[in-house]
């Protein structure tokens, strides 16, 4: 089932950070071989003397790539709401990956705070990408503000850690049957993104594990592979795993000897 | 008079967003801004008057997760 993103329909579905990379010719490798035809990007004061903005913003357009901004570091609802709006400007683009932290060690997402920011964005025409936990009922409350793709963490932004909770991404997935969702955050190989995409998730959003690998354009291509590895083990039907063994060939016709 | 510019104090004599741009020699940037926490829209700054205090953001694309 081919299910959208508003509307935008996606070759790949690995959408990669642009954060934190050794060098901007390095992102625009790391991005060209993921595949990636969605990256994130965000917002940061402007000094008189830099114009590095620019600079980035000129890059990414020229990469050809589609833009999801975030509201990266906002804490409340209204510095998320202002973020948001600041960003539909710069970027022309009505997509917004809302972020409203909640925890400053975890970045645990606010999930009171980003009901109400998703509420009053999706009312102002933007198509909200909510970063949010696996709670089925905080999930279900973002689609009645107006939601239409979900988000939930793997593991905390940063972390590396994989799949944190994969019964709870198993019970979001079995319920919301016809929504696009993504795992954000927390992964750092390869394994962690076929994982996901083997629970029949869309998309994988990761930034870090590319990022800040020794080789960061050959991770992006492994992580490519595994997002397409694991969406084809997804369509495939796996197997169901059993406790006993059971012989690879007919058991009818073996030798008796 | 004196404003907050993205964290810092600033002596500003525009009397408006539009202005006050210019004279931060940020003018023609690729740059949204918001005053004391409320977004101003590029087509609305010269409408935006400024006062003793305010708090001015003036925020550019950055690299993002």
């Amino acid at each position: 089932m081919a299910r959208d993103f508003y509307g935008v329909e996606l070759k790949s579905r690995l959408m990669l950070g642009t954060a934190r990379y050794p060098s901007p010719k390095i992102l625009a490798e790391a991005i060209a071989a993921s595949g990636a035809e969605i990256v994130t990007v965000s917002l940061r004061r402007e000094s008189r003397g830099q114009r590095g903005g620019e600079d980035f913003w000129g890059m990414i357009r020229d990469l050809g790539v589609r833009v999801l901004p975030n509201t990266a570091g906002c804490h409340s609802v209204r510095e998320a709401v202002t973020t948001a709006q600041m960003a539909r400007e710069v970027f022309a683009t009505d997509w917004i990956k809302l972020e409203v932290i909640g925890d400053a060690d975890t970045l645990q997402p606010d999930v009171f705070g980003l009901v109400e920011a998703a509420r009053i964005l999706s009312d102002d025409g933007f198509q909200v990408f909510p970063y949010t936990t696996e709670d089925l009922v905080v999930a279900e409350r973002l689609i009645e503000a107006g939601c239409r793709v979900l988000m939930p963490w793997g593991a905390p932004i940063g972390t590396g850690k994989g799949l944190n909770n994969v019964y709870g991404l198993r019970a979001l997935r079995a319920h919301f049957p016809d929504t696009p969702l993504v795992v954000d955050a927390g992964l750092g190989l390869p394994s962690h993104a076929a994982a996901a995409m083997e629970l029949g998730y869309d998309a994988v959003l990761l930034n870090t594990a590319v990022a800040l690998a020794g080789d960061p354009v050959a991770m992006a291509k492994g992580f490519a592979r595994a997002v397409e590895a694991g969406r084809l083990a997804y369509e495939a039907d796996p197997m169901s795993p059993r406790d006993m063994a059971e012989p690879s060939p007919p058991v009818i016709g073996l030798a008796s000897l | 008079m004196k404003l907050i510019v993205n964290g810092e104090a600033r002596e500003i004599a525009a009397p408006t967003l539009d202005k006050a741009l210019e004279e931060l020699e940020m003018g023609g940037r690729t740059v949204a801004t918001a005053l004391n926490g409320a977004f101003v829209p590029a087509r609305r700054r010269a409408e935006a008057a400024l006062k003793e205090g305010d708090r001015l953001e003036v925020l550019t694309p950055m690299q993002g997760g």
